[in-house]
């Protein structure tokens, strides 16, 4: 196949490599920013991040849906898999988060006796509430602009059929909020970004234009095989060289500049901006997606009146840092030592995305 | 959670789709998705395809490669 041949096979790699190692002579030392889970885990996986060390340090922003979501947040959700009516659904990956008390998740209480699915997308979910009219079935429905689509079609269609048992908890987030409040932050110190290739194929490339027209800093939109991060990091060296800081889509085989317009327009049918808590960047103006009033009945945060208060990270978790890219997972003092895969402190380290998680299997 | 994977379509219906990926099928929706017909390929994200991907994108993803290659 095409893509097995080439993306996982190309053949001039080597001379990439060369030329990056080339031009880091020329920039110094610099720090590259991924900011999507997939990428975090392609760059440990392939070895890509201790390629260039220490000339270019690769480090991993708040990409991670499943870090982001704030312990306070997790917290009302166990709550509410207290009631024996209710079904709580998500992705594999929410089930596992703690909250602000160490060991608890919704793995955990699905082991009390919890009703709790994972499931793969939310019409699994929503298929789910048909077959059981008599529970109430919640979708957690976390992401970003790649999956706020999906869910924002998702009540549409319960809407449609009148799934009155059905809701959704919308933690969904917009990208772009964030990384202002990030790049804005006092200890930002990265001189480019590899932008979310899945992210992009909804927004468009177009929608990473503030970082080089607003912050002077170079962005790449990339795929995620090895050759893609590749050649995008060569394209950002590039960049910082010529001292040219630019937007650069090397997606090109799935992105386009405006990407997928039905996409975007589902997402403001549905959803409208609100300011929400990011856990790692604090309260992020407009950096969520709420559910608008004329689909509240299908709001599990007004159906079932939840609120939550800015979260608390568990004792000497550092994840918070992590997520900011302003500490490397080992530098953390419980990495490796309390905090791993099957006993995970944090959510860098329980996410197949996080961080930690990564860093844990293939770099150390 | 974000892994996307590419999937061939083999049926359609509506904004229903069955999807083919490594021998496996599931159904998808293609709700976002254009002009699809079977044997396509699409980019398929938490059930919902978000893109529609062409031999001749991928072709020129690897020219984009080989001139930034023969750029330097």
């Amino acid at each position: 196949m095409l893509y097995e041949s080439y993306f996982k096979k190309p053949k001039d790699i080597a001379g990439v490599i060369a030329k990056v190692r080339d031009l880091a002579k020329m920039t110094g030392p610099v720090r590259l920013m991924e900011i999507c889970g997939t990428h975090t885990m392609a760059i440990s996986r392939s070895g890509i991040r201790g390629l260039f060390l220490p000339e270019i340090q690769l480090i991993s922003g708040p990409g991670c849906p499943v870090c982001v979501t704030p312990s306070g947040v997790m917290d009302e959700i166990f709550k509410l898999s207290d009631h024996k009516n209710i079904v709580i659904t998500s992705y594999g990956d929410l089930l596992r988060v703690p909250g602000s008390r160490r060991g608890d998740s919704l793995l955990r209480r699905k082991a009390l006796g919890a009703h709790v699915v994972d499931v793969y997308s939310p019409m699994d979910a929503l298929a789910l509430a048909r077959k059981n009219p008599g529970k109430e079935v919640v979708f957690l429905g976390v992401g970003f602009e790649t999956t706020a689509p999906g869910t924002a079609s998702c009540l549409l269609e319960a809407v449609r059929q009148g799934v009155e048992n059905f809701s959704i908890l919308c933690l969904l987030k917009p990208t772009e909020p964030a990384l202002r409040t990030l790049v804005e932050s006092p200890d930002f110190n990265v001189s480019g970004f590899l932008c979310p290739g899945h992210v992009a194929a909804v927004t468009g490339s177009d929608a990473f234009a503030f970082l080089p027209e607003d912050y002077g800093l170079p962005a790449v939109v990339s795929g995620f095989e090895g050759a893609d991060l590749l050649c995008s990091i060569l394209l950002l060296m590039e960049m910082l060289a010529d001292k040219t800081p630019g937007l650069v889509n090397e997606y090109v085989r799935l992105v386009r500049p405006k990407g997928n317009p039905a996409a975007q327009e589902m997402i403001r049918r549905v959803f409208e901006p609100v300011t929400c808590e990011w856990r790692g960047l604090g309260m992020v103006p407009g950096g969520g997606f709420k559910i608008k009033d004329e689909f509240s009945d299908f709001d599990a945060a007004r159906r079932f009146h939840l609120t939550w208060h800015e979260g608390k990270e568990p004792a000497g978790c550092r994840c918070a840092q992590v997520i900011r890219g302003s500490l490397a997972p080992g530098q953390c003092p419980l990495f490796k030592t309390v905090c791993t895969p099957q006993d995970p402190v944090g959510p860098c380290m329980v996410s197949s995305e996080g961080s930690c998680a990564a860093a844990f299997r293939y770099e150390l | 959670m974000c892994l996307a994977m590419p999937m061939k379509i083999k049926e359609i219906e509506g904004n229903s789709a069955v999807g083919e990926a490594g021998g496996l099928t599931r159904e998808i929706r293609v709700d976002f998705i254009k002009d699809l017909s079977p044997g396509d390929y699409v980019m398929v994200h938490a059930g919902f395809a978000i893109e529609k991907m062409s031999e001749k994108e991928a072709l020129d993803n690897i020219n984009f490669m080989e001139e930034l290659e023969h750029a330097l």
